[in-house]
């Protein structure tokens, strides 16, 4: 049957390759559009050093816990329970730390254990019961918002020691303090990944290229990766002139750097997305789908206990309340940012694009003066109008 | 006598393919007329027809009821005068009662509020009717079978039926039962109820019909009237079957080596039902290079048999010994079996085969990931590289590799997962269905593939309902009924009479 091989190089159809990937794109443009509108409307309060540095902070939990959720997501999943799960961890936190004076590297790893417990308590009736994650995680979510106030017995607990607090209010080591008025490490950390990031991407293009791989546009690249140069330099250079890279935005930084990896170039992660884009198929092509079911949730719970350490730290206190809602925000995070409904479609960047845009929509509304109540209105009908353009576009 | 129903010159196309043509079929008052014919011959086509599943306008030709021409839009016109339709797959709800299901769709009422005395005296009288002892307020779900074909019937009689279609009624009965079943269509028949009874199994059409008719390839060949003399089996099996059998397949020279793959007492039981054995305490082999068919009809039990031996991926309390070249191989899990040297290509391409929305390539190396990585890592290269070889030695028709696989026509589909599964470059192939629902062109093509594999050497096993393509493409047919193989053929010696008939004998002993 290889008496006719046509092995001819591919031909690159870049009309295809930007339909294919205009939903990236267009997620990218709407939150360049949502900034754009806010920095007008707040008069260039959105992006003042301060206020970054803020929005970062405020969105570092959901951004954390979006990353696990976009892997139970595109399994076919849903874990409604990362809210109390990260409450009742913080509670745990509070509780190790400050009542009984452990030290906060052991208590961290105790707590981060705790979540990976939790989420394979969960995991497990999801995928070996075949229980619906979305009853399991209900209990889960009543379960762990009435642990949480249990332990802290209905008070607030804190405040942690300033060695904790530093994960959520630190900001990286000055290694040029008599630079000046500038944080130069980060900037200089941030120019380097700028440059990292674009030279990676050429590689990638050259190696694509040499393979009669799809490619963007020469034009289109050259574009891209000015932009996202530009756009990061820009971006440090902001918050360099406050006080420096938030100790959690490095963090957050290469988790998500390492789940886009994870997702995009592993067997792993090709196998997680096989399982919700047709699980009995993938269960025939010798893919152990419950267990991948069952380690997307464990994953999900250390990411929620991260976060819940994260948000106790931010605020120097665990109280009975922290964390109630988030798993709202976080799922709307994943869905704006393109993940389906059905499983087997989604990818990081849209989850964190989504995250972002809950965000500054967030932040921006709160600068405007817009009460929470219709800011919840306008969150909730972007929601809906993000996931109906993308029901649409599908249909086309 | 006029005829209850008459039906006209029916044609049905489903995309090209010609389902029905030119058929006409008529009923008298009070007859039992079958209707028979192999898998797929049109017979279900034609009750659907009849019923309004497909409405007017979507088919060629009159229906005429009652000596008025009738345009169904769908199936509640049809049952408004009287056609019920009772098909293979019941369709009764479990957890609802005897009475609650005969009057699922229209239960007694007074302004609107349902009469539960009206609902409890009606559903005794035809549960009376039909010979059935159960409390009207039995569940669904604790009876047999036998007995929820009967709460069927019971519920055809509810709506006044005039026309009763039964589709394989005794398929999954036992012979008490399937013997009951067809004394109740005798004693209707003698009140005037006209029936039309599709079924395999000729030794109950020959007994209670009064006139058979034969469906082949979309076509009425005959139909026979059993009161001008006794009908042979033989005879009707010879007019299913018989067709022309042209070059509608490649030619090969088969080089048959040494076993390889044996199963030795492979016994499997019902997912859901426990005690229910499917598969009976079988032995399959298959050698090198052979293409080995297994035919049967429908829920004979040949996918269930399959894969129950890739990986326990049907069924339960799987027992037997698996070998390949003679050694014990651990086949309890897909990724085992996998690793032995076994590939299942399943019947069902969207269901279980493909990832639809995922594009081409992912497709292909999703069963050999590591085949296409390093330490985990996918390099995109060189899946490309493979993704690109299989789409040219294969000719999987699509734009490029990056073209989602539920956008390909159902023959390139069926290749891509070829593809996959030569990928884990397997020595025993099983084909399930591999042909189901693609043009002829494809279809060759396929068989091409076949034969190209069986000469490279891999031992290929083919499960199809076309027998010509068993005929066509087979070294050895095994025949396999109600989880048992009945038959064995080789090439030479296999006909589509003597398949039929392999399965018909032992449809006639069943227990």
């Amino acid at each position: 049957m290889s008496d006719k091989t046509v092995a001819a190089p591919e031909p690159r159809k870049h009309a295809g390759f930007l339909k294919n990937n205009l939903r990236e794109y267009g997620m990218l443009l709407s939150l360049f559009a949502i900034m754009l509108f806010f920095q007008v409307g707040t008069e260039g309060t959105l992006l003042r050093p301060l206020n970054l540095t803020n929005l970062v902070l405020q969105n570092s939990y959901i951004v954390i816990m979006a990353l696990g959720m976009l892997l139970v997501i595109v399994t076919g999943h849903i874990d409604l329970s990362v809210g109390s799960v990260a409450g009742f961890v913080g509670a745990v936190a509070a509780v190790l730390m400050v009542r009984y004076g452990v030290h906060f590297i052991p208590a961290t790893i105790i707590c981060l254990a705790l979540g990976g417990l939790i989420g394979a308590a969960q995991g497990y009736w999801v995928a070996y019961f075949k229980i619906p994650s979305f009853i399991v995680t209900l209990a889960g979510m009543l379960v762990f918002k009435g642990l949480a106030l249990a332990i802290l017995q209905g008070q607030s607990v804190g405040p942690f020691a300033p060695t904790f607090q530093k994960l959520s209010s630190g900001f990286i080591p000055e290694l040029f303090p008599d630079a000046g008025v500038l944080y130069p490490t980060s900037l200089l950390i941030g120019a380097a990944l700028a440059a990292a990031l674009v030279a990676m991407n050429m590689k990638a293009r050259a190696r694509q290229q040499s393979h009669g791989m799809e490619a963007e546009p020469y034009g289109f690249f050259v574009f891209k990766n000015a932009l996202l140069f530009a756009a990061i330099v820009y971006f440090t250079y902001l918050i360099a002139s406050h006080r420096g890279l938030p100790n959690v935005l490095v963090i957050m930084m290469a988790l998500i750097g390492i789940y886009a990896f994870i997702t995009t170039r592993t067997t792993v992660g090709r196998q997680i997305y096989a399982v919700g884009g047709n699980a009995k198929a993938a269960k025939l092509s010798g893919i152990k789908t419950e267990r991948l079911t069952f380690f997307t949730f464990v994953n999900m719970g250390v990411l929620a206990a991260l976060a819940g350490l994260v948000f106790a730290a931010r605020l120097n206190t665990a109280t009975p309340k922290a964390g109630l809602g988030f798993e709202l925000d976080v799922i709307a995070a994943c869905f704006i940012g393109g993940a389906s409904a059905y499983g087997g479609i989604g990818r990081v960047g849209g989850a964190v694009i989504g995250a972002l845009i809950m965000g500054v929509m967030n932040n921006g509304m709160s600068i405007l003066g817009i009460g929470i109540d219709y800011q919840q209105v306008i969150k909730g009908l972007v929601l809906l109008g993000a996931v109906c353009l993308d029901v649409y576009n599908q249909k086309r | 006598m006029n005829a209850i129903l008459e039906m006209r010159g029916i044609s049905k196309s489903f995309t090209g393919v010609k389902a029905l043509s030119d058929v006409s079929f008529t009923v008298e008052p009070g007859e039992i007329h079958a209707l028979v014919g192999e898998n797929g011959a049109g017979k279900s086509t034609l009750m659907e027809v009849l019923s309004g599943v497909y409405p007017h306008g979507s088919y060629e030709g009159a229906i005429v009821f009652d000596g008025e021409e009738r345009r169904f839009r769908d199936i509640t016109d049809s049952e408004a005068l009287g056609i019920i339709i009772i098909h293979q797959e019941l369709a009764l709800i479990p957890l609802l009662s005897i009475a609650e299901n005969i009057f699922i769709a229209n239960p007694p009422s007074r302004f609107g509020v349902i009469d539960r005395d009206a609902v409890d005296r009606r559903a005794r009288e035809l549960l009376v009717t039909v010979g059935l002892d159960e409390a009207p307020d039995t569940l669904i779900t604790d009876l047999g079978v036998g007995k929820q074909q009967l709460v069927e019937i019971a519920k055809a009689l509810s709506k006044k039926v005039r026309l009763l279609i039964l589709d394989e009624p005794t398929a999954s009965l036992n012979e008490t039962d399937s013997a009951a079943l067809l004394d109740l269509l005798v004693a209707f028949r003698a009140q005037g109820l006209s029936a039309i009874l599709i079924s395999h199994k000729l030794n109950e059409v020959a007994r209670v019909a009064d006139r058979i008719t034969v469906l082949r390839d979309g076509r009425t060949v005959d139909t026979l009237d059993c009161h001008a003399g006794p009908v042979e089996e033989d005879r009707i099996i010879r007019k299913m079957v018989d067709r022309d059998l042209a070059h509608r397949y490649p030619q090969r020279e088969p080089k048959v080596g040494e076993p390889v793959f044996a199963v030795q007492n492979w016994s499997v039981y019902h997912p859901l039902h426990a005690d229910r054995q499917v598969i009976k305490n079988v032995d399959f082999h298959v050698k090198r290079g052979e293409i080995v068919g297994i035919a049967g009809l429908m829920g004979a039990g040949r996918t269930e048999f399959a894969m129950s031996i890739f990986g326990g991926s049907w069924g339960r309390s799987i027992t037997g010994h698996a070998t390949l070249h003679g050694k014990k191989i651990d086949v309890s899990t897909v990724g085992r079996t996998i690793d032995a040297g076994l590939a299942y290509v399943t019947e069902d391409r969207k269901q279980f085969g493909l990832l639809l929305a995922s594009d081409v390539r992912k497709n292909i190396t999703l069963a050999n990931l590591d085949g296409v990585a390093s330490n985990r890592i996918i390099d995109d290269v060189s899946e490309l590289k493979v993704a690109n070889d299989y789409r040219s030695r294969m000719r999987i028709r699509c734009n490029d590799v990056y073209q989602e696989a539920g956008k390909l026509s159902g023959g390139n589909q069926q290749k891509v997962m070829l593809s996959k599964w030569l990928f884990t470059d397997p020595q025993v192939l099983i084909l399930d269905e591999p042909t189901r629902g693609i043009d002829v062109g494809a279809k060759y093509e396929i068989y091409c593939i076949i034969n190209e594999l069986a000469d490279a050497g891999k031992s290929v096993i083919v499960i199809s309902s076309e027998m010509p393509e068993l005929l066509g493409i087979c070294d050895r047919i095994c025949v396999m009924n109600e989880g048992a193989f009945v038959g064995e053929f080789t090439a030479t010696e296999a006909t589509q009479e003597k398949i039929m008939r392999a399965i018909m004998r032992k449809g006639d002993k069943t227990p």
